[in-house]
Protein backbone atom coordinates (compact mmCIF):
# COMPACT_ATOMS: atom_id res chain seq x y z
CA UNK A 1 0.00 0.00 0.00
CA UNK A 2 3.07 1.87 0.76
CA UNK A 3 4.49 1.46 -2.80
CA UNK A 4 0.96 2.69 -4.49
CA UNK A 5 0.89 5.46 -2.38
CA UNK A 6 3.89 6.43 -2.99
CA UNK A 7 3.70 6.34 -6.89
CA UNK A 8 0.42 7.85 -6.84
CA UNK A 9 1.40 10.91 -5.18
CA UNK A 10 5.50 11.19 -5.67
CA UNK A 11 4.98 9.40 -9.51
CA UNK A 12 2.05 12.15 -10.02
CA UNK A 13 3.76 14.81 -9.04
CA UNK A 14 7.23 14.64 -10.53
CA UNK A 15 5.14 13.49 -13.84
CA UNK A 16 3.48 16.89 -13.54
CA UNK A 17 6.56 18.86 -13.00
CA UNK A 18 8.44 16.60 -15.77
CA UNK A 19 6.25 16.75 -18.75
CA UNK A 20 3.98 19.32 -18.05
CA UNK A 21 6.02 21.66 -19.92
CA UNK A 22 3.83 24.66 -19.19
CA UNK A 23 4.84 24.56 -15.70
CA UNK A 24 7.33 27.43 -16.40
CA UNK A 25 5.64 30.55 -15.77
CA UNK A 26 6.78 32.26 -18.90
CA UNK A 27 4.56 29.74 -20.30
CA UNK A 28 2.20 29.10 -17.32
CA UNK A 29 0.98 31.96 -16.97
CA UNK A 30 0.18 33.54 -20.06
CA UNK A 31 -1.39 30.49 -21.47
CA UNK A 32 -3.52 29.19 -18.12
CA UNK A 33 -3.83 32.22 -16.22
CA UNK A 34 -4.51 34.57 -18.33
CA UNK A 35 -5.89 32.84 -20.60
CA UNK A 36 -8.99 31.92 -19.07
CA UNK A 37 -10.09 36.04 -18.78
CA UNK A 38 -9.67 37.00 -22.23
CA UNK A 39 -11.65 34.24 -23.57
CA UNK A 40 -14.35 35.15 -20.95
CA UNK A 41 -14.20 38.75 -22.34
CA UNK A 42 -14.39 38.21 -26.03
CA UNK A 43 -17.50 35.90 -25.16
CA UNK A 44 -19.67 38.60 -23.06
CA UNK A 45 -18.55 41.22 -25.30
CA UNK A 46 -19.52 38.89 -28.20
CA UNK A 47 -22.85 38.05 -25.93
CA UNK A 48 -23.56 41.88 -25.61
CA UNK A 49 -24.05 42.18 -29.12
CA UNK A 50 -25.63 39.14 -29.48
CA UNK A 51 -28.54 40.45 -26.56
CA UNK A 52 -27.99 36.81 -24.93
CA UNK A 53 -26.91 36.81 -21.24
CA UNK A 54 -25.64 38.86 -18.91
CA UNK A 55 -22.22 39.02 -18.32
CA UNK A 56 -22.35 37.15 -15.44
CA UNK A 57 -23.58 34.33 -17.27
CA UNK A 58 -20.59 34.31 -20.14
CA UNK A 59 -17.88 34.75 -16.67
CA UNK A 60 -19.65 31.45 -15.00
CA UNK A 61 -20.02 29.65 -18.30
CA UNK A 62 -16.63 29.99 -19.51
CA UNK A 63 -14.62 30.25 -16.34
CA UNK A 64 -15.76 26.37 -15.62
CA UNK A 65 -15.10 25.72 -18.71
CA UNK A 66 -11.36 26.57 -18.58
CA UNK A 67 -11.05 24.05 -16.50
CA UNK A 68 -10.92 21.76 -19.59
CA UNK A 69 -7.42 23.26 -20.94
CA UNK A 70 -5.78 22.39 -17.98
CA UNK A 71 -7.44 18.50 -17.95
CA UNK A 72 -7.13 17.73 -21.92
CA UNK A 73 -3.61 19.35 -22.19
CA UNK A 74 -2.71 18.20 -19.04
CA UNK A 75 -3.61 14.36 -19.30
CA UNK A 76 -3.04 14.20 -22.95
CA UNK A 77 0.76 15.37 -22.36
CA UNK A 78 1.26 13.62 -18.79
CA UNK A 79 1.11 10.41 -21.40
CA UNK A 80 2.34 11.75 -24.65
CA UNK A 81 4.62 13.54 -23.35
CA UNK A 82 6.53 10.47 -22.06
CA UNK A 83 7.10 9.39 -25.73
CA UNK A 84 8.71 12.58 -26.31
CA UNK A 85 10.76 12.22 -23.79
CA UNK A 86 11.27 8.63 -25.08
CA UNK A 87 10.64 7.41 -21.53
CA UNK A 88 7.18 5.70 -21.96
CA UNK A 89 8.91 2.61 -23.08
CA UNK A 90 11.13 2.81 -19.41
CA UNK A 91 7.69 3.70 -17.22
CA UNK A 92 5.33 0.68 -19.07
CA UNK A 93 8.39 -1.57 -17.99
CA UNK A 94 8.15 -0.87 -14.68
CA UNK A 95 5.91 -3.36 -12.30
CA UNK A 96 4.71 -0.39 -11.05
CA UNK A 97 0.53 -1.02 -10.03
CA UNK A 98 -0.85 1.22 -13.33
CA UNK A 99 -4.14 2.74 -11.12
CA UNK A 100 -1.38 4.49 -8.83
CA UNK A 101 0.83 5.50 -12.21
CA UNK A 102 -1.70 6.67 -14.39
CA UNK A 103 -4.13 7.60 -11.84
CA UNK A 104 -1.62 9.27 -9.68
CA UNK A 105 -0.22 11.61 -12.80
CA UNK A 106 -4.42 13.25 -13.04
CA UNK A 107 -4.38 14.24 -9.19
CA UNK A 108 -2.21 17.47 -10.15
CA UNK A 109 -3.97 18.23 -13.36
CA UNK A 110 -7.47 18.10 -11.46
CA UNK A 111 -6.13 20.55 -9.19
CA UNK A 112 -3.99 22.57 -11.89
CA UNK A 113 -7.58 22.67 -13.87
CA UNK A 114 -9.41 23.64 -10.87
CA UNK A 115 -7.08 26.68 -10.19
CA UNK A 116 -6.86 27.85 -14.00
CA UNK A 117 -10.58 27.75 -13.90
CA UNK A 118 -11.02 29.91 -11.20
CA UNK A 119 -8.36 32.33 -12.77
CA UNK A 120 -11.13 33.49 -14.61
CA UNK A 121 -13.59 33.95 -11.76
CA UNK A 122 -10.88 36.71 -10.51
CA UNK A 123 -10.63 38.02 -14.05
CA UNK A 124 -14.61 38.18 -14.71
CA UNK A 125 -14.86 40.36 -11.29
CA UNK A 126 -11.75 42.61 -12.19
CA UNK A 127 -13.02 43.04 -15.57
CA UNK A 128 -16.66 42.76 -15.83
CA UNK A 129 -17.83 43.22 -12.53
CA UNK A 130 -19.07 39.90 -11.76
CA UNK A 131 -20.23 39.48 -8.34
CA UNK A 132 -21.49 36.63 -6.31
CA UNK A 133 -22.12 36.32 -2.25
CA UNK A 134 -19.29 35.71 -0.31
CA UNK A 135 -21.40 32.51 1.12
CA UNK A 136 -20.87 31.22 -2.33
CA UNK A 137 -17.21 31.20 -3.27
CA UNK A 138 -17.10 27.70 -1.17
CA UNK A 139 -19.90 25.99 -3.07
CA UNK A 140 -18.45 27.33 -6.45
CA UNK A 141 -15.05 26.15 -5.78
CA UNK A 142 -16.37 22.57 -4.98
CA UNK A 143 -17.66 22.77 -8.31
CA UNK A 144 -15.23 23.82 -9.90
CA UNK A 145 -13.05 20.52 -8.70
CA UNK A 146 -16.04 18.44 -9.69
CA UNK A 147 -15.66 20.21 -13.16
CA UNK A 148 -12.01 19.50 -13.15
CA UNK A 149 -12.47 15.69 -12.12
CA UNK A 150 -15.14 15.07 -14.73
CA UNK A 151 -12.94 16.72 -17.22
CA UNK A 152 -10.01 14.59 -15.70
CA UNK A 153 -11.68 11.44 -16.46
CA UNK A 154 -12.03 12.94 -20.22
CA UNK A 155 -8.38 13.76 -20.64
CA UNK A 156 -7.38 10.40 -19.25
CA UNK A 157 -9.34 9.15 -22.53
CA UNK A 158 -7.63 11.71 -25.00
CA UNK A 159 -4.33 10.56 -23.07
CA UNK A 160 -5.26 6.66 -23.56
CA UNK A 161 -5.91 7.58 -27.33
CA UNK A 162 -2.15 9.41 -27.40
CA UNK A 163 -1.01 5.64 -27.15
CA UNK A 164 -2.01 5.13 -30.63
CA UNK A 165 -1.91 8.38 -32.08
CA UNK A 166 0.56 11.32 -32.34
CA UNK A 167 -1.93 14.22 -32.36
CA UNK A 168 -3.03 14.81 -29.08
CA UNK A 169 -2.85 18.15 -29.30
CA UNK A 170 -5.26 18.13 -31.75
CA UNK A 171 -7.60 15.83 -30.04
CA UNK A 172 -7.11 18.14 -27.27
CA UNK A 173 -8.21 20.98 -29.67
CA UNK A 174 -11.12 19.57 -30.53
CA UNK A 175 -12.53 17.98 -27.65
CA UNK A 176 -12.37 21.29 -25.76
CA UNK A 177 -14.33 22.88 -29.17
CA UNK A 178 -16.85 20.38 -28.50
CA UNK A 179 -17.29 21.40 -25.05
CA UNK A 180 -16.94 24.93 -25.56
CA UNK A 181 -20.14 24.35 -27.90
CA UNK A 182 -22.03 21.90 -26.95
CA UNK A 183 -22.03 22.24 -22.89
CA UNK A 184 -24.27 25.64 -22.68
CA UNK A 185 -21.33 27.46 -22.19
CA UNK A 186 -22.15 30.30 -24.27
CA UNK A 187 -25.40 28.92 -25.96
CA UNK A 188 -28.30 28.13 -23.77
CA UNK A 189 -28.91 24.56 -23.97
CA UNK A 190 -32.65 25.02 -25.15
CA UNK A 191 -31.79 26.80 -28.02
CA UNK A 192 -29.44 24.16 -29.76
CA UNK A 193 -31.07 21.37 -31.91
CA UNK A 194 -32.66 18.43 -30.24
CA UNK A 195 -29.58 16.30 -31.34
CA UNK A 196 -26.83 18.37 -29.47
CA UNK A 197 -28.50 18.69 -26.17
CA UNK A 198 -29.14 15.39 -25.81
CA UNK A 199 -25.16 14.92 -26.60
CA UNK A 200 -24.55 17.75 -24.04
CA UNK A 201 -26.60 15.70 -21.21
CA UNK A 202 -23.37 12.50 -21.64
CA UNK A 203 -20.75 15.18 -21.57
CA UNK A 204 -18.64 16.61 -18.67
CA UNK A 205 -18.93 20.51 -17.75
CA UNK A 206 -22.63 20.27 -18.76
CA UNK A 207 -24.11 20.30 -15.47
CA UNK A 208 -20.98 21.79 -13.36
CA UNK A 209 -21.98 24.72 -15.30
CA UNK A 210 -25.46 24.81 -14.90
CA UNK A 211 -24.70 24.17 -11.17
CA UNK A 212 -22.34 26.66 -10.97
CA UNK A 213 -24.91 29.26 -12.12
CA UNK A 214 -27.31 28.48 -9.99
CA UNK A 215 -24.68 28.44 -6.85
CA UNK A 216 -23.21 31.77 -8.03
CA UNK A 217 -27.09 32.93 -8.56
CA UNK A 218 -27.15 32.48 -4.45
CA UNK A 219 -28.85 28.45 -4.96
CA UNK A 220 -26.96 26.45 -2.03
CA UNK A 221 -25.50 23.48 -3.33
CA UNK A 222 -28.17 20.87 -1.72
CA UNK A 223 -30.71 21.75 -4.43
CA UNK A 224 -27.76 21.60 -7.35
CA UNK A 225 -27.34 17.90 -5.85
CA UNK A 226 -28.68 15.83 -8.97
CA UNK A 227 -26.16 17.87 -11.56
CA UNK A 228 -23.61 17.09 -8.81
CA UNK A 229 -23.99 13.73 -8.31
CA UNK A 230 -24.38 13.55 -12.67
CA UNK A 231 -21.33 15.45 -13.27
CA UNK A 232 -19.49 13.00 -10.40
CA UNK A 233 -20.85 10.20 -12.45
CA UNK A 234 -19.85 11.08 -15.64
CA UNK A 235 -16.12 12.14 -14.65
CA UNK A 236 -16.17 8.92 -13.17
CA UNK A 237 -17.00 6.58 -15.93
CA UNK A 238 -14.78 8.77 -18.49
CA UNK A 239 -11.78 8.09 -15.92
CA UNK A 240 -13.00 4.01 -16.31
CA UNK A 241 -12.86 3.96 -19.74
CA UNK A 242 -9.97 5.94 -20.14
CA UNK A 243 -8.03 3.83 -17.82
CA UNK A 244 -9.36 0.67 -19.22
CA UNK A 245 -8.36 1.96 -22.80
CA UNK A 246 -4.85 3.07 -21.31
CA UNK A 247 -4.34 -0.70 -20.27
CA UNK A 248 -5.60 -1.96 -23.24
CA UNK A 249 -3.44 0.09 -25.67
CA UNK A 250 -0.28 -0.84 -23.45
CA UNK A 251 -1.10 -4.47 -24.11
CA UNK A 252 -1.52 -3.93 -27.66
CA UNK A 253 1.85 -1.69 -27.96
CA UNK A 254 3.42 -4.45 -25.98
CA UNK A 255 1.98 -7.37 -28.52
CA UNK A 256 2.53 -5.21 -31.44
CA UNK A 257 6.08 -3.74 -30.33
CA UNK A 258 4.50 -0.45 -31.59
CA UNK A 259 4.86 1.33 -28.15
CA UNK A 260 6.84 3.88 -29.54
CA UNK A 261 5.88 4.11 -33.63
CA UNK A 262 2.37 6.39 -33.48
CA UNK B 1 18.30 45.32 -62.34
CA UNK B 2 15.92 43.12 -63.74
CA UNK B 3 17.78 40.36 -62.97
CA UNK B 4 17.70 41.53 -59.84
CA UNK B 5 13.79 41.67 -59.27
CA UNK B 6 13.75 38.64 -60.97
CA UNK B 7 15.87 37.13 -58.51
CA UNK B 8 13.51 38.38 -55.74
CA UNK B 9 10.67 37.06 -57.68
CA UNK B 10 11.72 33.66 -57.92
CA UNK B 11 13.02 33.72 -54.39
CA UNK B 12 9.38 34.76 -53.12
CA UNK B 13 7.72 32.11 -55.42
CA UNK B 14 10.20 29.42 -53.67
CA UNK B 15 9.39 30.34 -50.37
CA UNK B 16 5.65 30.96 -50.79
CA UNK B 17 4.89 27.28 -52.78
CA UNK B 18 7.40 25.30 -50.03
CA UNK B 19 5.93 26.96 -46.98
CA UNK B 20 2.43 26.69 -48.31
CA UNK B 21 3.07 23.06 -48.91
CA UNK B 22 4.12 23.19 -45.49
CA UNK B 23 1.40 23.83 -44.00
CA UNK B 24 -1.22 22.05 -46.14
CA UNK B 25 0.24 18.66 -44.60
CA UNK B 26 -0.06 20.32 -41.35
CA UNK B 27 -2.60 18.73 -38.79
CA UNK B 28 -2.40 21.55 -36.47
CA UNK B 29 -2.47 24.15 -39.45
CA UNK B 30 -5.51 22.97 -40.75
CA UNK B 31 -7.38 22.58 -37.45
CA UNK B 32 -6.35 26.06 -37.21
CA UNK B 33 -7.29 27.21 -40.36
CA UNK B 34 -10.29 25.27 -41.07
CA UNK B 35 -11.75 23.80 -38.32
CA UNK B 36 -11.26 26.28 -35.68
CA UNK B 37 -13.04 29.13 -37.22
CA UNK B 38 -16.00 26.98 -38.45
CA UNK B 39 -16.52 26.22 -34.95
CA UNK B 40 -16.18 29.66 -33.55
CA UNK B 41 -18.90 30.82 -36.56
CA UNK B 42 -20.70 27.97 -35.72
CA UNK B 43 -20.93 29.67 -31.58
CA UNK B 44 -21.50 32.69 -33.04
CA UNK B 45 -24.40 31.94 -35.72
CA UNK B 46 -25.98 29.97 -32.82
CA UNK B 47 -25.45 33.22 -30.19
CA UNK B 48 -27.25 35.79 -32.51
CA UNK B 49 -29.85 33.37 -33.68
CA UNK B 50 -30.29 33.28 -30.04
CA UNK B 51 -30.35 36.73 -28.92
CA UNK B 52 -32.95 37.44 -31.96
CA UNK B 53 -30.04 38.97 -34.72
CA UNK B 54 -29.91 36.41 -37.23
CA UNK B 55 -30.01 38.85 -39.61
CA UNK B 56 -26.43 39.44 -38.57
CA UNK B 57 -24.87 36.04 -39.63
CA UNK B 58 -22.73 36.99 -42.61
CA UNK B 59 -21.48 39.58 -40.04
CA UNK B 60 -20.63 36.81 -37.83
CA UNK B 61 -19.45 34.52 -40.41
CA UNK B 62 -16.67 36.60 -41.75
CA UNK B 63 -15.87 38.21 -38.39
CA UNK B 64 -15.05 34.26 -37.50
CA UNK B 65 -12.98 34.00 -40.97
CA UNK B 66 -10.85 36.61 -40.02
CA UNK B 67 -10.49 35.26 -36.52
CA UNK B 68 -8.50 32.20 -38.78
CA UNK B 69 -6.42 34.32 -40.29
CA UNK B 70 -5.53 36.37 -37.58
CA UNK B 71 -4.97 32.94 -35.52
CA UNK B 72 -3.07 31.35 -38.34
CA UNK B 73 -0.99 34.33 -38.83
CA UNK B 74 0.22 34.66 -35.54
CA UNK B 75 0.55 31.00 -34.61
CA UNK B 76 2.97 30.33 -37.90
CA UNK B 77 4.54 33.60 -38.21
CA UNK B 78 5.12 34.03 -34.47
CA UNK B 79 6.46 30.53 -34.36
CA UNK B 80 8.39 30.93 -37.54
CA UNK B 81 12.36 31.49 -36.56
CA UNK B 82 11.57 29.10 -33.84
CA UNK B 83 10.52 26.20 -36.11
CA UNK B 84 13.35 26.59 -38.47
CA UNK B 85 15.49 26.44 -35.91
CA UNK B 86 13.74 23.18 -34.73
CA UNK B 87 13.98 21.87 -38.25
CA UNK B 88 17.93 23.40 -38.40
CA UNK B 89 17.24 25.39 -41.67
CA UNK B 90 17.36 28.97 -39.61
CA UNK B 91 21.34 28.81 -40.03
CA UNK B 92 20.91 28.29 -43.61
CA UNK B 93 18.23 31.07 -43.73
CA UNK B 94 20.79 33.73 -42.34
CA UNK B 95 24.22 31.97 -44.16
CA UNK B 96 22.56 32.78 -47.17
CA UNK B 97 23.48 36.19 -49.48
CA UNK B 98 19.99 37.68 -48.83
CA UNK B 99 18.57 39.50 -46.89
CA UNK B 100 16.81 37.78 -43.87
CA UNK B 101 13.38 39.51 -44.20
CA UNK B 102 13.56 39.01 -48.13
CA UNK B 103 13.78 35.10 -47.20
CA UNK B 104 11.28 35.26 -44.55
CA UNK B 105 8.42 37.47 -46.21
CA UNK B 106 7.36 34.62 -48.38
CA UNK B 107 7.09 32.82 -45.50
CA UNK B 108 4.83 34.65 -43.67
CA UNK B 109 2.24 35.50 -46.90
CA UNK B 110 2.19 31.81 -47.02
CA UNK B 111 0.98 31.56 -43.38
CA UNK B 112 -1.30 34.21 -44.22
CA UNK B 113 -2.83 32.72 -46.95
CA UNK B 114 -3.71 29.62 -45.52
CA UNK B 115 -5.00 31.48 -43.26
CA UNK B 116 -7.49 33.01 -45.71
CA UNK B 117 -8.54 29.25 -45.91
CA UNK B 118 -10.77 30.01 -42.99
CA UNK B 119 -12.98 33.10 -44.82
CA UNK B 120 -14.09 29.94 -47.07
CA UNK B 121 -14.70 27.60 -44.59
CA UNK B 122 -16.74 29.69 -42.70
CA UNK B 123 -18.40 31.64 -45.63
CA UNK B 124 -19.49 28.10 -46.84
CA UNK B 125 -20.38 26.37 -43.66
CA UNK B 126 -22.65 29.53 -43.46
CA UNK B 127 -23.90 29.12 -46.18
CA UNK B 128 -24.01 25.36 -46.48
CA UNK B 129 -25.90 24.94 -43.03
CA UNK B 130 -27.02 28.14 -41.67
CA UNK B 131 -28.46 29.74 -44.81
CA UNK B 132 -26.78 32.59 -44.21
CA UNK B 133 -26.43 34.27 -48.08
CA UNK B 134 -23.24 36.35 -49.46
CA UNK B 135 -24.87 39.57 -50.98
CA UNK B 136 -21.84 41.82 -51.61
CA UNK B 137 -22.63 45.89 -51.44
CA UNK B 138 -19.65 46.21 -53.83
CA UNK B 139 -18.41 43.30 -54.60
CA UNK B 140 -15.38 44.71 -56.42
CA UNK B 141 -14.11 46.47 -53.34
CA UNK B 142 -14.62 42.86 -51.50
CA UNK B 143 -12.53 41.26 -54.37
CA UNK B 144 -9.62 43.85 -53.43
CA UNK B 145 -9.87 43.90 -49.71
CA UNK B 146 -9.59 40.21 -48.88
CA UNK B 147 -5.77 40.33 -50.99
CA UNK B 148 -5.46 43.81 -48.94
CA UNK B 149 -5.99 42.05 -45.53
CA UNK B 150 -4.14 38.84 -46.22
CA UNK B 151 -1.46 40.88 -46.98
CA UNK B 152 -1.32 43.52 -44.32
CA UNK B 153 -1.24 40.32 -41.94
CA UNK B 154 1.56 38.77 -43.50
CA UNK B 155 3.64 41.60 -43.69
CA UNK B 156 2.14 41.70 -39.28
CA UNK B 157 3.40 38.22 -39.62
CA UNK B 158 7.06 38.91 -40.50
CA UNK B 159 7.01 41.86 -37.66
CA UNK B 160 5.84 38.97 -35.21
CA UNK B 161 8.09 36.24 -36.34
CA UNK B 162 10.84 39.02 -36.04
CA UNK B 163 10.25 39.77 -31.85
CA UNK B 164 8.66 36.80 -30.60
CA UNK B 165 12.15 35.18 -31.53
CA UNK B 166 13.34 37.18 -28.25
CA UNK B 167 10.74 35.26 -26.46
CA UNK B 168 11.31 31.85 -25.42
CA UNK B 169 8.05 30.36 -25.80
CA UNK B 170 7.01 31.96 -28.72
CA UNK B 171 3.81 29.62 -28.76
CA UNK B 172 2.93 31.04 -25.59
CA UNK B 173 2.74 34.42 -26.77
CA UNK B 174 0.66 33.39 -29.23
CA UNK B 175 -1.82 31.64 -26.88
CA UNK B 176 -1.92 34.99 -25.06
CA UNK B 177 -3.18 37.06 -27.79
CA UNK B 178 -5.29 34.36 -30.06
CA UNK B 179 -8.29 36.29 -27.97
CA UNK B 180 -7.23 40.39 -27.32
CA UNK B 181 -6.43 40.65 -30.82
CA UNK B 182 -10.36 39.31 -31.85
CA UNK B 183 -11.35 41.54 -29.18
CA UNK B 184 -9.35 44.82 -29.89
CA UNK B 185 -10.12 44.30 -33.77
CA UNK B 186 -13.64 43.57 -33.03
CA UNK B 187 -14.07 41.00 -35.17
CA UNK B 188 -17.18 39.76 -34.12
CA UNK B 189 -18.71 43.06 -32.71
CA UNK B 190 -18.27 46.43 -33.11
CA UNK B 191 -14.89 47.98 -30.99
CA UNK B 192 -17.67 50.89 -29.53
CA UNK B 193 -18.81 48.29 -26.95
CA UNK B 194 -15.30 48.13 -25.54
CA UNK B 195 -13.49 50.86 -23.09
CA UNK B 196 -12.84 54.28 -24.43
CA UNK B 197 -9.15 54.03 -23.44
CA UNK B 198 -9.06 50.41 -25.57
CA UNK B 199 -9.30 52.05 -29.33
CA UNK B 200 -5.53 53.37 -30.11
CA UNK B 201 -4.71 50.23 -29.55
CA UNK B 202 -7.69 49.15 -32.15
CA UNK B 203 -6.68 51.66 -34.89
CA UNK B 204 -2.54 50.28 -34.63
CA UNK B 205 -4.10 46.66 -35.88
CA UNK B 206 -4.12 45.91 -38.97
CA UNK B 207 -6.97 43.24 -38.26
CA UNK B 208 -8.80 46.57 -37.58
CA UNK B 209 -9.04 47.91 -40.97
CA UNK B 210 -9.26 44.27 -41.98
CA UNK B 211 -12.66 43.60 -41.17
CA UNK B 212 -13.69 47.42 -41.42
CA UNK B 213 -13.11 46.77 -45.03
CA UNK B 214 -14.09 43.57 -45.47
CA UNK B 215 -17.17 44.51 -43.27
CA UNK B 216 -17.86 48.03 -45.48
CA UNK B 217 -17.34 45.96 -48.99
CA UNK B 218 -20.00 43.31 -47.62
CA UNK B 219 -22.50 45.76 -46.21
CA UNK B 220 -22.22 49.11 -47.75
CA UNK B 221 -19.70 51.80 -46.66
CA UNK B 222 -16.26 53.09 -47.44
CA UNK B 223 -14.17 50.43 -47.47
CA UNK B 224 -10.91 52.27 -49.11
CA UNK B 225 -10.26 54.17 -46.58
CA UNK B 226 -9.74 50.68 -44.15
CA UNK B 227 -8.06 49.34 -47.08
CA UNK B 228 -5.63 52.46 -47.49
CA UNK B 229 -5.13 51.72 -43.60
CA UNK B 230 -4.47 47.99 -43.44
CA UNK B 231 -2.19 48.66 -46.17
CA UNK B 232 -0.61 51.29 -44.57
CA UNK B 233 -0.22 49.60 -41.27
CA UNK B 234 1.10 46.70 -43.34
CA UNK B 235 4.19 48.77 -44.48
CA UNK B 236 5.11 50.34 -41.20
CA UNK B 237 4.99 46.46 -39.76
CA UNK B 238 7.27 45.33 -42.73
CA UNK B 239 9.92 48.62 -42.11
CA UNK B 240 9.89 47.74 -38.34
CA UNK B 241 10.55 43.89 -38.77
CA UNK B 242 13.39 45.27 -41.43
CA UNK B 243 15.28 46.65 -38.66
CA UNK B 244 14.41 43.86 -36.04
CA UNK B 245 15.56 41.30 -37.99
CA UNK B 246 19.05 42.49 -38.44
CA UNK B 247 18.76 43.10 -34.90
CA UNK B 248 18.17 39.60 -34.55
CA UNK B 249 20.68 38.31 -36.59
CA UNK B 250 23.61 40.87 -35.16
CA UNK B 251 23.16 39.66 -31.27
CA UNK B 252 22.81 35.73 -33.07
CA UNK B 253 25.91 36.49 -34.52
CA UNK B 254 28.02 38.03 -31.77
CA UNK B 255 26.97 35.95 -29.52
CA UNK B 256 26.85 32.65 -31.54
CA UNK B 257 23.25 31.71 -29.80
CA UNK B 258 21.88 31.18 -33.44
CA UNK B 259 20.72 27.75 -33.15
CA UNK B 260 20.19 27.75 -29.45
CA UNK B 261 16.42 27.40 -28.45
Amino acid sequence: MRVWLRIFFVGGLISFRALFSWIRPSVYIPTLLLGPTTQILFFAYLGRTAHLKSDSWFVVGNAVQSASLAALFGMGFAIDGERWTQTLSAVLATPANRAALFLGRALPVLANAAVTASTGFVGGALLLGFRTPWSQVLPLALLLVLASFACTGLGMLVGAIGLRTRDVPIIANLTMAVLLIFCGVNIPLDKLPGWMSAVAEGLPMTHAIAASRRVADGASLGTVGTEMFVELGLGAAYLAVGFLLLRWFEQEGRRLGTLDRA
Amino acid sequence: MSSQLLRIARLFRAGFVINGKMLATSTFFMLIAVVQPVIFATIAFYMFRSGGRAGTLLYASLGAGMMGVWSTTLFASGGMIQWQRWQGTLELGVASPVSLPLIYLPFCVANSFTGAYALGATLLWGRLLFGVPLQLAHPWAFVLALPTVVISLSLLGLLLASTFVLYRNANAMSNLLEYPVWIASGLVFSTSILPGWSHPFSWVLPPYWGILALRHAAFGGNAWTPIGMALLLGGVSVVLATFTLRWFEHLARARATLALT
